[in-house]
Order: C-alpha cells, then sequence, then structure tokens
C-alpha cells in the first residue's frame, strides 16, 4: 500500500539550518548534512532543503551544503531556493539533489517548470505555493492568494489555479505552505490543503503548521495531502520521525514502517 | 568491481553513481562510448522522465551492444524507465520499440480516483527465490515516482499494489529490472543494489 511520507524540512541559512516563526527570528539549529543524515535514520520518508535567503552570493555555498548533504543520503533529497533558470537547477542537480522545487521563479516564468521537466522528468520539479487565505473573499479557502518574498507580497493569483496550471506545465509535485500556520505549531490549514489537493492529479505536500501527532492524521484525512512536511517539530529533538510515526500507524494512517 | 552506467540523457545520474560508489563499485559512464558496454563485467540502465528518451539508445548504438552483452551473460539492471525499456515498448511512446527481452507492453496507470504518477513509498511483495532481492522481506518499503508500469507475468520477482498489481521488480537470468529507485530506498534499496553487484553466473567459474 503506498504510503503518507513524511518529509524533514531543513531551512538553511548561509550553511547552516535555522527555523524561525513566519520567517524572523532565526535560531540556529545545526549542519544540514548532520542534520538531513540524522532525519533519514530516524525514519524521515524524504529531506527537504531550502535556501531560505537564496542570494546570488550564496550560490556556492549552497551547492556545497547540498554536495555534502547528499553525499550519503539514500532517500529523496529535494532542493529549494534561489532556482531562477534551468541552468541553476542543473547544477543542483549535479550537486545531488533529485528534486528542486520553485516557487517565485516559477511564477515569474510559468515556462520554467515545462523547461526543468522536460530535461529532468516531471518526478524531479516540485511547485512551491505560499498560500494566505482571502479572508475578504466569500470563499476565503477557494480564493486563497499565492504570495511571494516569503509571505510578504501577493502574486496576485489563486492557489487553486495556480496549482492547476503548474500541474498542466508539467510539475510533478506541489508544495503547499499555508502562511497563516507556518510556525504556529496549531496545525496545517486541512481545507486549503484539501482544495488544492482535489483540484490536480498530482501529489501534493502540506506544510506549515505541524505541532502534534494529531495535525498531520487530520491534514492526510481530512486535508487529503500525499505527505507532509515537518521542520520545527523535529529540530531539537522534540520529535523523531519514527516515533510520529508509529503514533500515526497507531491511529490508522499508513506509513513506512519499520523504517 | 566495475559497473557500465548508461547515460542516455533521461535525467540525472548522480544519485545511482553515488549509491554504486557508496557500495564500493567503481561506476564507468557512457553515453556512446560502445567499448565500454563490449567491456562491461556489469550493466546499469538508469532512467527517469519519458520512456521516448530511449530512442537514443538506438541513435548510439547501444541497443545491439547492449543486447549482445545480455546474450554473453552481463548482469544487467534496469532501473525505472531503464526496466520498462526492457519489454516490447510502453504506451508513453508507442512508436519508440523497448529491447523486447520480455514480450510485453507497458502501460499507463488506468484512469481513477487515485493519483497519477504513483509517487511514494511503497511495500513489495518479493517471489521466493528472486536473487535480486534475496533478503528482502515480505512487506518492505521502496520508493516509487512512475506513471507507467510493467504487467505481471511469470518474470515478474516483485508486486506491489497501486491501483492494480504490477511489476515492481522482474528477473529471468541475468536481465533484471526494478520499477522503483533503489538508490533513494534506504537500507532496503542498497540491499538490492548490493545483490546485483555480486550476482554472479550460477555455475560459471569467476
Amino acid at each position: 500500500m503506498l504510503t503518507k511520507r513524511i518529509i524533514a524540512c531543513l531551512d538553511v541559512h548561509g550553511g547552516r539550518v535555522v527555523k524561525g516563526v513566519q520567517f524572523v527570528d532565526l535560531v540556529d539549529a545545526g549542519d544540514p548534512a548532520t542534520q538531513a543524515a540524522r532525519h533519514a535514520r530516524e525514519g524521515a520518508d524524504e529531506i527537504v532543503l531550502l535556501d531560505i535567503t537564496a542570494t546570488h552570493e550564496g550560490r556556492q555555498t549552497l551547492l556545497d551544503t547540498v554536495r555534502r548533504t547528499a553525499r550519503e543520503l539514500f532517500v529523496p533529497f529535494c532542493v529549494g531556493g534561489g532556482i531562477r533558470a534551468a541552468r541553476d537547477a542543473e547544477q543542483v542537480f549535479e550537486a545531488g539533489a533529485d528534486k528542486v522545487s520553485i516557487n517565485s521563479a516559477a511564477l515569474a516564468d510559468p515556462t520554467l517548470i515545462t523547461a526543468i521537466g522536460r530535461s529532468f522528468g516531471a518526478q524531479a520539479v516540485v511547485v512551491a505555493i505560499d498560500a494566505r487565505r482571502d479572508p475578504q473573499a466569500a470563499d476565503p479557502v477557494r480564493d486563497a492568494q499565492v504570495y511571494v518574498s516569503g509571505g510578504r507580497k501577493p502574486a496576485g493569483r489563486r492557489v487553486v489555479e495556480w496549482a492547476r496550471e503548474a500541474e498542466d506545465r508539467g510539475a510533478g509535485e506541489i508544495l503547499l505552505t499555508s502562511m497563516d500556520a507556518d510556525g504556529t505549531r496549531a496545525g496545517f490549514d486541512c481545507e486549503l490543503t484539501a482544495a488544492v489537493s482535489e483540484a490536480v492529479g498530482i501529489p501534493v505536500i502540506a506544510s506549515g503548521g505541524a505541532g502534534t501527532v494529531e495535525h498531520f492524521a487530520e491534514v492526510f484525512a481530512r486535508g487529503k495531502a500525499d505527505a507532509a512536511l515537518a521542520a520545527s517539530i523535529f529540530h531539537f529533538g522534540i520529535s523523531s520521525a519514527r516515533s510520529l510515526k508509529e503514533e500515526l500507524a497507531r491511529a490508522g494512517v499508513s506509513v513506512r514502517l519499520p523504517c | 568491481m566495475r559497473v557500465t552506467v548508461i547515460d542516455y540523457k533521461a535525467g540525472n545520474l548522480t544519485s545511482v553513481l553515488k549509491a554504486l560508489r557508496h557500495l564500493g563499485a567503481e561506476p564507468l559512464v557512457t553515453d556512446g562510448d560502445l567499448s565500454l558496454v563490449e567491456s562491461a563485467e556489469r550493466i546499469v540502465l538508469p532512467g527517469v522522465g519519458h520512456f521516448q528518451a530511449t530512442e537514443r539508445l538506438d541513435t548510439t548504438g547501444l541497443t545491439p551492444a547492449i543486447r549482445a552483452a545480455i546474450a554473453r551473460g552481463v548482469p544487467f539492471l534496469g532501473i525505472c524507465v531503464g526496466m520498462q525499456w526492457l519489454y516490447a515498448g510502453s504506451s508513453e511512446a508507442p512508436d519508440q520499440p523497448g529491447l523486447g527481452h520480455f514480450p510485453e507492453q507497458c502501460t499507463r496507470f488506468p484512469e481513477c480516483n487515485e493519483k497519477v504518477p504513483h509517487v511514494g513509498w511503497n511495500s513489495l511483495d518479493a517471489r521466493t527465490g528472486s536473487r535480486l532481492l534475496a533478503g528482502v522481506e515480505p512487506g518492505e518499503y521502496v520508493y516509487f515516482t512512475h506513471s507507467y508500469k510493467g504487467p505481471v507475468t511469470g518474470d515478474t520477482a516483485a508486486i506491489t499494489h497501486y491501483i492494480e498489481a504490477f511489476a515492481a521488480a522482474v528477473e529471468r537470468g541475468n536481465v533484471m529490472g526494478v520499477q522503483f529507485h533503489p538508490e533513494k530506498s534506504g537500507a532496503t534499496g542498497l540491499k538490492i543494489l548490493s545483490n546485483f553487484l555480486i550476482w554472479k553466473n550460477e555455475g560459471s567459474a569467476c
């Protein structure tokens, strides 16, 4: 049976793992290669590394980090941040990533999705969407808006429509982050995740708001997510992917165990 | 131990090369140098992406070279599209023939409520006696990402269920294929790659 994936996310800034609430007050959370290896050992089904600053000067640092992290990692490894052209993606793949996550660059030039997919396969292209509900709209979930610049600027697109377009253009997966929920540890936005998951035929990874085991069980059941991302709940040894999955299995969620 | 890895420009080889090196093998990559196939001790054909990409194996002359190597008894492992290529063809690219080592066709998962592609960790039900999957316990998980698959036949070495039962692995003599990505399937995947690396022709002196 196909299992629900628990994905460990490492936010990286200047070659170090960091964690903050809604992209501010960053705290150092260790070396990316060490952290990725630990998460894989402790049962994470996949590792995502996001370069949250992604400056031009930082490219080489990122590629070095990806290379070091990928070296002994034998689970799927996705890298995002600062990928603006097919050439950027190619460098990240050569450094050892299996997938790239693209966000604002795909919004600016949606043909980038197709271009990367053509060279590396659709399975290698994850389109990341930063979403906020639109409280002014008649249907805040259906009309949820895409944001860029770390959730500060509206992109002028509806989330569900953009996810569909990304699929049509050849994305292999959608990584959906609720900016409302991110960092709050108050639960995923299940309604928004379900709206996107029902609108597309490709897997949807839910992100933002993980705090408890119940939150994961909810986003798989009610949110119809195929995978869920967790960052802060793992970093400081609060919980491992394995213990999370053991509890999810007891709650009836199909997960990869033993792992 | 040297392994010839075929590069036909379908996706990224880095992960496969890394896993082979981790297991102590020395991968030699060819995108058309036939001598590396002619002298191959083992051959791995990776591949992600579209079946049409295998056309490059024909235009570079790699197809007949691989066919000859297989006939000589060289152990061969196809991964993902590399496994599908062992069949007669795939409905993904109906005009592009496969190797035809297995006579069936690969087909897309049928339309239904489930998502296609099949992405993620799914369990293996391995056939007893499979040498490629020796030591893989029932229900061990491996990582898949694909929309097309081979049918379950007498050559199927492991079955996985998604929408319907399909061939997760195929094996006949020295010719093996896996629909999943052993290089991305943790300890289980490394065990399978390792089985391939130690595979020997039964009865041969070497």
